[in-house]
């Protein structure tokens, strides 16, 4: 039995009538069309399908679309304001944190929320923060060099920038 | 290289043009590809991993809400059979259909295909096909497969003997005969699972007599070929595009049952079709990698010179012969395995054996892996035996820097190498000398610190057609580039290289820049397109693509740049000789100011009513180059751990790496691809196995039970280089992309061993798992209880 | 992708949401939905209607009591866990065990009252859970009831939850003072459930010596459980590195354990004793601090 619901997805609401069967990352690729988010796994370890859901990152094939209703997401597609990139996007592009780029998503997204809770992270952090992303290709090593360089940023421009990942209680 | 010119933009950090589209999401992956009408494919996978299919019900199946057809293995006959590229002597060959119509081989091997509205119904669909299955005696090692009264995998081949391929060199008995160390060691290569993050997906459409097929392959060209045979359409007719492909690493080198199945139902049935894999499924049902065991013993002086090497290994190849599997443990292994020595007697004999496994196949580094982890183990069981510190071993041993080319004692030639200077440097790197201090103070800690080093080398390149031919592959090791440039001065480069993350779109524009004169900006590189390439590529793979297919788009860009240097010649009034041409001019030598633009060369290419006498008009080269030999890079990685006494648990403390891969076109893409080897490579020695038990069922079968390294599990690296020029090719390049997998699996077990050696601990079987190194500890009578 | 079809509903109350369960056809709970749809998509839960607990905003609540109980809604997720202040303060081993849960997104998602309902014998916070002797509140068709941790945990995906019940909160007693707790996980490498992991709550006297220790461990039998012997064994000790040690040493006696390709049940035991030691040192430390 088809449910209404209505969830913001960069910011523009959609209203579908959806099946309660569909997953969040089922309802944002096929029925909304924005591939950006990726599947890479049916076990929910790989983090390729990773978004912001009311501001937490969340891996979009362990929910349901139902349970979105209401919701704020931030997709990948969603991230830059304007044609102006999000300092992760920029870092990760200017460290080489990205190969085949399939992975690459998910793990910004993972990112940009830890950064948003935790400015100024150690490597160690950075590593743990990530740990549900898996890369194939880079090792990781660009990775952190990324998520680092973009907290520096981010702690320069904060204030300045509305935050993707203000967290909402709901 | 050549002497006009100088390069600007090869051996820069350019940033790389993939990027923008990648970290904004509009990059399209075969999955993202979705086309009006379209239905859904499902595969009906055998739980068994020997069983002959006796009968299947699809009647439930067919009545299903959603569905458009249900299919067996007769059904689809007509699609002929997966093709294998390389033949080695005596080789058995599999028949190796789709859909299997006799009997499942592996677990997963497909028996039933559900094409359906919804993934959703088509699923369901084929949860209700109920096949009557005869199970049959299995087996899984490969050992085991070759011993008479093994159930047999092909009974009409009469064994499971795939092949037996020996290679001999030297004088072995002498060796063995003036030795005054010998040394025996089992060293098993286990089975590796890729885990590329993109799974697998195939969508196809058929419009108008035409097929377009989108793959995650690494190989678009060799699909479209096979497609063409198998499915009796013109090649003209069949256009396979590789859109962004999410990683391959080999598993996306092989022309799938899936791709086939895909564009003959999309023919058949008239409607697009797509498939996309679920991880569990591509446990099963892409290829592994690796498998070997080796009988190893190795002949020396007390002094450390090595005399003598033999091995007897099987490979696993798995249930069926998949495209490149023959060509793996034999021509990409065998030859390499003397590694960066100089030894004088060499004998190897190779088998290969089927098993009820999934096809093993290609794994980033397939063959060459397994050949550093071989040679590179037993030259630490040497320094332990005789007591000499590795890296002197090593030293004693190495092709000295004037003897190349270099013979092989396996009969290949090297075409560069200075093995030292890599050596030193990644010495110096890891602190080499201060070692023991540290792991003195990890002993007050109560753990276990080691250091190891893997001084590799490896075959790059995929490869002369003419050793191709000699060698037993099916087809030539060219590679094919097309550079246009429009009257505007607009440049595309087409390749036939299909990159999954390599970057060729910024370091084929780099070449062609410096060819040019022109930036890296101006130059689009289109790819993974077969309507769009030149006629035939071959693909990446092999570390192949800069050695092959970078050296093809340098090529054609000199073509282009001479034709350039023609025109401004004329117009110029001057001689080419003198004509230079940078930074988007062109001019005379001396007389910069007097210069014509790039395009206004191009533009008087394509008006063509003021060029030299007997010139053709148009500015477009086409290139297939085949180069004369493979590339041999090489170098020293080192890595240190500490083992938690207690618990057996790893931690990778410090990692070094010092390479050479010649001429770097992009030093940021060479480190790139290290970090990402490395790490594939620590994965073999710590974390991965593929794990069947004896019914031949995957435990190790999903991403919750194999480790796939994850960022905590590895360390930063530290990367150095040295540079050797190979004179292989005009760039001096030799390729990287799987370097980094072949030197770290070596450096982190010997570096393991040498942390519990003081515990008289000489070698242990991969993955070095916590468990297994704390029961070894504790067999050694240390481990504290 | 889920192949089964099954009805849903986001009740407002506890109430509703009780009614719901105890409709026609099989119908569960859904919290955060990080055990129950890998476990649908792998088609080995097949509800016919999930009752969402998700609007009723009572149950994500942390509230400290006047006698000092921390009532932790069920729905209050391991991030939340992790990060706060009373918790951390005050249940230490709680909010290391919460944040020890999967990695980042799970946390963001997966609750604890989820978890303690899942039973999982490899989930991390039933350890702390009965380390802390903490109490689970169910609502009913028949109303409230409370009951143990210690006896809660039945067995493998066993609790003393009845189908039709919604665990609603679960209530750490007031911890007296010069408590300390700690919790030390070897996770599993690829799933990052513990492997093993033991939560220690130890209270010292005024002169050093252990006047209490509480040993929860989980990852290595069927069900988490209260590693009595080596409680024992270190109560009325000095709490000296010999004495850990001997009592963690005790962790492991008597249980089955589990056996997987990670860990034989020989080696889990051994690493319930050595994590048990950990996580007893830190407590004590804490203890002192
Ligand atoms: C990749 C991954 C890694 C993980 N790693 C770990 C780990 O390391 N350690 C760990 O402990 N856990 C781990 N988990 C599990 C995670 O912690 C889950 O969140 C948790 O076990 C269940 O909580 P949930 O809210 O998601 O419950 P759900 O999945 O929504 O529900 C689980 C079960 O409990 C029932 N239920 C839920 N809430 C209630 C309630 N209030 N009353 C009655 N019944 C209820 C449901 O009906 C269902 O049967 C992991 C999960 C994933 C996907
Ligand atoms: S797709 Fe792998 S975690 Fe969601
Ligand atoms: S860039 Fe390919 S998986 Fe991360």
């Amino acid at each position: 039995m088809p449910h209404a619901v209505a969830v913001t997805v960069n910011g523009t609401s959609y209203p579908r009538e959806i099946e309660p069967t569909l997953l969040l990352v089922e309802y944002l690729r096929e029925t909304l069309g924005l591939t950006g988010t990726h599947v890479g796994c049916d076990t929910s370890q790989c983090g390729a399908c990773t978004v912001l859901v009311d501001g937490r990152a969340t891996k979009a094939c362990t929910m349901l679309a139902v349970q979105a209703d209401g919701a704020e997401v931030i997709t990948i597609e969603g991230l830059a304001k304007n044609g102006d990139m999000h300092p992760i996007q920029r870092a990760f592009a200017k460290e080489h944190a990205l190969q085949c780029g399939f992975c690459t998503p998910g793990l910004m997204i993972t990112a940009v929320d830890f950064l948003e809770r935790n400015p100024s992270p150690s490597d160690a952090e950075i590593r743990h923060a990530i740990k549900g992303n898996l890369c194939r290709c880079t090792g990781y090593h660009n990775i952190v060099n990324a998520i680092r360089s973009a907290s520096a940023e981010m702690r320069q421009s904060a204030g300045a920038r509305p935050k993707v990942a203000a967290e909402v209680k709901r | 290289m050549t002497a006009s010119t100088t390069p600007t933009y090869i051996g820069a950090r350019v940033a790389r043009k993939e990027d923008p589209r990648l970290i904004t999401g509009e990059g399209t992956f075969t999955d993202d590809v979705t086309l009006p009408g379209m239905a859904y494919l499902t595969l009906v996978r055998s739980p068994h991993a020997h069983a002959r299919i006796r009968r299947i019900d699809t009647t439930a199946a067919k009545k299903e809400p959603g569905v458009v057809a249900v299919f067996t293995g007769k059904d689809l006959e007509a699609t002929g059979m997966l093709p294998v590229f390389i033949t080695v002597p005596s080789m058995s060959g599999s028949k190796h259909m789709p859909i299997a119509t006799d009997k499942a081989r592996y677990a997963g091997d497909a028996v039933a295909a559900v094409v359906a509205d919804s993934r959703e119904a088509a699923k369901r669909a084929a949860d209700l096909i109920a096949v009557d299955y005869e199970p049959l005696p299995i087996v899984v090692d490969a050992m085991k497969a070759l011993e008479p009264g093994a159930p047999i995998v092909h009974e009409e081949l009469g064994s499971n003997l795939v092949f037996t391929y020996p290679v001999k060199g030297g004088d072995i008995d002498k060796a063995f005969k003036d030795a005054e160390v010998k040394i025996s060691q089992r060293i098993v290569n286990q089975r590796l699972i890729p885990n590329a993050i993109e799974p697998r997906a195939v969508t196809a459409k058929f419009e108008a007599g035409e097929l377009t097929l989108w793959s995650t392959t690494q190989i678009p060209h060799f699909v479209q070929l096979i497609a063409a045979l198998n499915l009796g359409l013109g090649q003209n007719k069949v256009r396979v595009i590789a859109p962004e492909v999410g990683g391959g690493f080999g598993s996306k080198l092989q022309v799938y049952a899936e791709e086939l199945l895909v564009g003959f139902l999309a023919k058949t049935l008239g409607r697009p079709v797509k498939w996309t894999e679920e991880r569990r499924e591509g446990y099963l049902a892409t290829i592994h990698g690796r498998d070997h065991v080796s009988d190893v013993e190795l002949a020396a002086k007390r002094d450390g010179t090595i005399l003598g090497l033999r091995v007897r290994t099987v490979a696993n190849v798995g249930a069926y012969l998949q495209a490149f599997a023959p060509g793996i443990p034999t021509i990409l292994h065998v030859f390499i395995v003397p590694g960066a020595y100089r030894i004088p007697a060499f004998d190897y004999e190779m088998r290969g054996a089927y098993t009820n496994t999934t096809p093993v196949d290609a794994y980033r580094g397939a063959g060459r892996p397994e050949a550093a982890y071989l040679i590179e183990r037993m030259v630490d069981r040497l320094a332990d035996e005789i007591r000499m510190d590795p890296a002197e071993v090593r030293r004693k041993n190495f092709i000295a820097a004037d003897a190349f080319p270099f013979n092989t004692i396996s009969g290949i030639t090297y075409d560069s190498g200075n093995y030292e200077p890599a050596l030193d440097r990644a010495l110096a790197m890891a602190d080499y000398k201060g070692f023991e201090k540290r792991r003195a103070e990890a002993k007050t800690r109560g753990n276990y610190r080691g250091i190891g080093i893997s001084s590799y080398v490896e075959i790059c390149g995929l490869a002369p057609s003419k050793v191709n031919a000699a060698l037993g592959v099916g087809w030539g090791g060219y590679e094919s580039a097309r550079i246009r440039v429009h009257a505007t001065g607009s440049v595309q480069v087409f390749t036939g290289t299909s990159p999954h993350g390599q970057g060729h779109e910024t370091s084929w524009a780099q070449i062609a820049a410096d060819a040019l004169g022109i930036s890296p900006n101006d130059i689009e590189v289109r790819h993974g397109d077969t309507f769009e390439s030149p006629g035939m590529g071959v693909g990446t793979f092999g570390s192949r693509s800069l050695a092959v297919g970078g050296v093809a788009v340098h090529k054609a860009a000199e073509k282009v740049r001479e034709k350039v240097v023609q025109i401004g010649a004329h117009l110029l009034e001057a001689s080419p000789a003198d004509v230079v041409v940078a930074g988007g001019k062109v001019f005379v030598k001396g007389v910069p100011e007097k210069a014509k633009n790039f395009g206004d060369i191009s533009m008087a290419a394509y008006l063509a009513n003021n060029l030299p006498e007997g010139m053709e008009p148009g500015l477009e080269a086409t290139v297939y180059y085949d180069p004369p030999n493979f590339t041999f890079p090489f170098g020293t990685h080192i890595a240190e751990v500490e083992i938690d006494g207690e618990t057996g648990t790893v931690q990778i403390v410090k990692y070094s790496a010092c390479d050479d891969c010649g001429r770097q076109i992009n030093p940021m893409i060479v480190e790139g691809q290290l970090h990402g080897g490395i790490t594939q490579g620590i994965g073999q020695a710590l974390y991965e196995g593929a794990v069947y038990d004896s019914d031949g069922q995957l435990l190790s079968g999903s991403m919750m039970e194999y480790h796939v390294p994850t960022a905590e599990d590895v360390p930063p690296f530290d990367l150095d280089s040295t540079e050797t020029l190979t004179n292989t090719n005009p760039l001096g390049v030799k390729g990287i992309g799987e370097a980094g997998t072949i030197g770290s699996t070596p450096a982190a077990v010997n570096a393991v061993i040498d942390a519990l050696s003081p515990l008289g601990i000489k070698h242990l079987d991969m993955p070095l798992t916590p468990e297994k190194l704390w029961r070894a500890i504790r067999a050694s009578g240390e481990g504290r209880r | 992708m889920i192949t089964h079809p099954f009805t849903y509903q986001a009740p407002t109350t506890i109430e509703e949401a009780v009614r719901a369960l105890g409709g026609a056809g099989e119908a569960k709970v859904i919290a955060g939905g990080h055990s129950l749809l890998p476990l649908m998509k792998l088609g080995l839960a097949q509800p016919e209607m999930l009752v969402d607990l998700r609007r009723i905003a009572s149950l994500g609540e942390i509230r400290t009591e006047a006698d000092g109980t921390i009532a932790i809604g069920a729905l209050a997720t391991h991030r939340v866990i992790t990060h706060d202040q009373t918790v951390r303060a005050k249940l230490t081993a709680l909010a290391e065990a919460a944040g020890e849960v999967g990695d980042l997104q799970v946390r963001a998602r997966g609750t604890i009252g989820g978890s303690l309902a899942h039973a999982d014998p490899a989930a991390d916070e039933p350890a702390p859970t009965i380390a802390f002797d903490a109490t689970i509140r169910a609502v009913g068709p028949k109303g409230q009831r409370d009951i143990r941790a210690r006896d809660y945990f039945k067995g493998t995906f066993e609790t003393a939850l009845a189908a039709n019940e919604i665990l609603v909160e679960i209530r750490f007693p007031a911890q007296p003072a010069r408590t300390g707790s700690a919790y030390a996980k070897f996770a599993h490498p690829a799933s990052r459930f513990a492997v093993t992991g033991v939560a220690a709550v130890v209270t010292i006297k005024s002169d050093g010596s252990v006047e209490r220790a509480a040993l929860g461990v989980t990852g290595a039998a069927a069900a988490a459980y209260r590693a009595t012997e080596a409680e024992r064994a270190l109560t009325g000790t000095k709490g000296d590195a010999k004495a850990i040690a001997a009592a963690a040493a005790k962790a492991a006696d008597g249980i089955t354990a589990l056996s997987d390709l990670v860990a034989s049940s020989e080696y889990r035991k051994h690493l319930v004793t050595v994590y048990a030691r950990r996580a007893i040192e830190r407590a004590i430390e804490r203890a002192r601090a």
